[in-house]
């Protein structure tokens, strides 16, 4: 594999990784759009530990992840009192708190950066990215994710009907915080570097551009989204800098048409039915 | 014995104006009421506070002898009484199999429960419950279909199987009968009928007096919130409260 293109397939993981992670609240309904600043959590929490405590990758990147989780957690409860763009507001700004706490803090080099010693190969992510995949399959798979959809689709009655519906939203809500704080804890090790100014607004944006392109109805949406994201505008670089407008015109264009994103459940099904009919109750 | 749902004293208004005014009744064990009254005399209303979709003003409700007055809503479900809603609330991203999979859930809480892959296995046993119970209504060839495309009369149908699954002794039903043709009509008492077999208790909103009749044996009357009249429906009938309050709006 060429270095350009071990290089594109990194970045992709990352942003397979940063797109479950706000996937996983969005299919509940709840629109996070903070998810940078959990990756920085991660991120730093995962380079502190094995800069300044000597602590092995294996046991600092999963802690990385842990406290994101628990700050998606902790978070979680209040903010996900409010909807809509209520949510999307408080989760924007605490994405922008959460970077400028870090900016400001002198223990992780503050607006300098932070170096980051260990290590991780291009194959450490690609399994990390992995990881997240194969997790998101068999959470599709089970009831959790049909609460998900239950109570996007209608929360009065998945309530009615038991389904605690704000414990499988701060649960989502957190889930997707830890799945953020593990992606950025592998791209500290990756990059042996973190700043604050990474983990920004446009970060938090995008990867929801993705997952909305990629379309929320089914697991598969946000991997076909964040594929498409990176590799379009490689593939676009013939035209240089004219790649960015037409990217841009065609997103546009795009959501006009199909607003529900790219991968549904109808086009799975659609795509199930044709070579094997007879077994369509197997996903 | 205990009454499968016991109402006493209620009172609900809305920003001042009074949608129940101290409202008593019961509904034993076995005994199939309906809830009858003119339009927005708060028949619907009844079953929000019952249902815990409302808060409650004043009174008491007890459902199966446990008082579940200011139970929180999701709670209600686990005492044995589940509702169907007027106009059919399924979720309608999901499939019919999916949306009785979610009515299960009340006998499915743990967390073994929740994170099980149950999609992997074509025949797990929650998905066979679920055929099963469509079956018994002649739904089975719509389980696989996403809801939000079918046809009226099969998501009424689904609304309430879906219902069923709750495993609840007590079922109230928002209207069931509404908008169905007769013989989609005959097919539901034909199905209410099985499931007062098995033991279950229903309360019935219902403005098809013909079909309250078939089977209903007791009957509560609301009319601007109170209670107007209860018994019999032959009984009722008589009532001159009643005749006033249906003038106009149709033949009781």
């Amino acid at each position: 594999m060429s270095g350009y293109l071990t290089g594109v397939l990194v970045v992709l993981a990352f942003n397979v990784m940063a797109a479950y992670a706000v996937y996983l609240p969005l299919a509940a309904g709840q629109l996070n759009l903070g998810i940078a600043g959990f990756m920085a959590i991660g991120a730093y929490a995962s380079a502190f530990l094995t800069n300044e405590y000597a602590w092995p990758m294996w046991a600092a990147i999963p802690v990385g992840a842990g406290l994101a989780g628990l700050t998606g957690l902790l978070i979680g409860i209040p903010v996900l009192r409010t909807h809509g763009i209520y949510l999307a507001m408080a989760t924007f700004a605490l994405g922008q708190v959460i970077s400028a706490l870090f900016l400001n803090l002198e223990v992780v080099g503050g607006a300098a950066g932070y170096p980051v010693s260990d290590y991780v190969g291009p194959n450490g992510v690609f399994l990390a990215a992995a990881a997240v995949v194969v997790l998101m399959l068999y959470l599709s798979r089970t009831r959790f994710a049909l609460y998900l959809t239950a109570v996007k689709s209608d929360p009065t009655v998945a309530d009615l009907l038991g389904v605690s519906v704000r414990g499988i939203q701060v649960a989502a809500f957190a889930l997707g915080a830890a799945v953020a704080g593990f992606g950025g804890a592998f791209y500290a090790h990756h990059y042996n570097f973190v700043e604050a100014q990474h983990f920004n607004v446009l970060l938090s944006v995008f990867t929801v551009l993705y997952v909305l392109f990629g379309g929320t109805q089914t697991v598969w949406g946000p991997l076909v989204g964040a594929a498409f994201f990176t590799l379009a505008p490689e593939l676009l670089r013939a035209s240089d800098q004219w790649r960015y407008a037409l990217f841009a015109v065609f997103i546009i264009v795009f959501m006009a048409i199909r607003p529900q994103g790219l991968v549904t459940t109808s086009l799975l099904r659609f795509a199930r039915r044709k070579p094997a009919a007879e077994s369509s109750e197997a996903a | 014995m205990t009454a499968a749902l016991s109402i006493q004293g209620l009172n609900k208004s809305f920003a001042g104006v009074r949608a129940i005014t101290d409202l008593s009744f019961e509904v034993p064990k076995g005994v199939t009421t309906a809830l009858i009254g003119p339009n927005g005399a708060g028949k619907t209303t009844v079953f929000n506070l019952v249902s815990g979709v409302y808060g409650v003003d004043a009174g008491t409700i007890t459902a199966n002898g446990v008082d579940i007055t200011h139970m929180p809503s999701r709670k209600r479900i686990s005492t044995g009484i589940a509702r169907s809603f007027q106009n059919i609330r399924l979720m309608s991203h999901l499939t019919v199999l999916e949306n009785m999979l979610v009515g299960q859930h009340v006998r499915n809480t743990s967390l073994r429960a929740l994170l099980t892959p149950y999609r992997l296995f074509p025949n797990h046993r929650w998905k066979v419950e679920a055929r099963a119970a469509l079956a018994e209504s002649g739904l089975e060839e719509w389980a696989n279909e996403t809801v939000g495309a079918l046809p009226y009369g099969v998501r009424k149908r689904i609304d309430l199987v879906r219902a069923t699954l709750a495993g609840a002794s007590v079922l109230m039903l928002d209207e069931p009968a509404a908008g169905l043709n007769p013989s989609e009509t005959n097919a539901l008492r034909d199905h209410l009928k099985a499931l007062m077999a098995k033991g279950i208790t229903l309360l019935v909103v219902e403005h098809d007096m013909h079909f309250v009749d078939s089977i209903c044996e007791n009957v509560v009357v609301l009319n601007f919130g109170e209670k107007i009249a209860e018994g019999p429906l032959s009984q009722v009938r008589q009532n001159a409260k009643v005749r006033e309050a249906y003038i106009g709006a149709e033949e009781v």
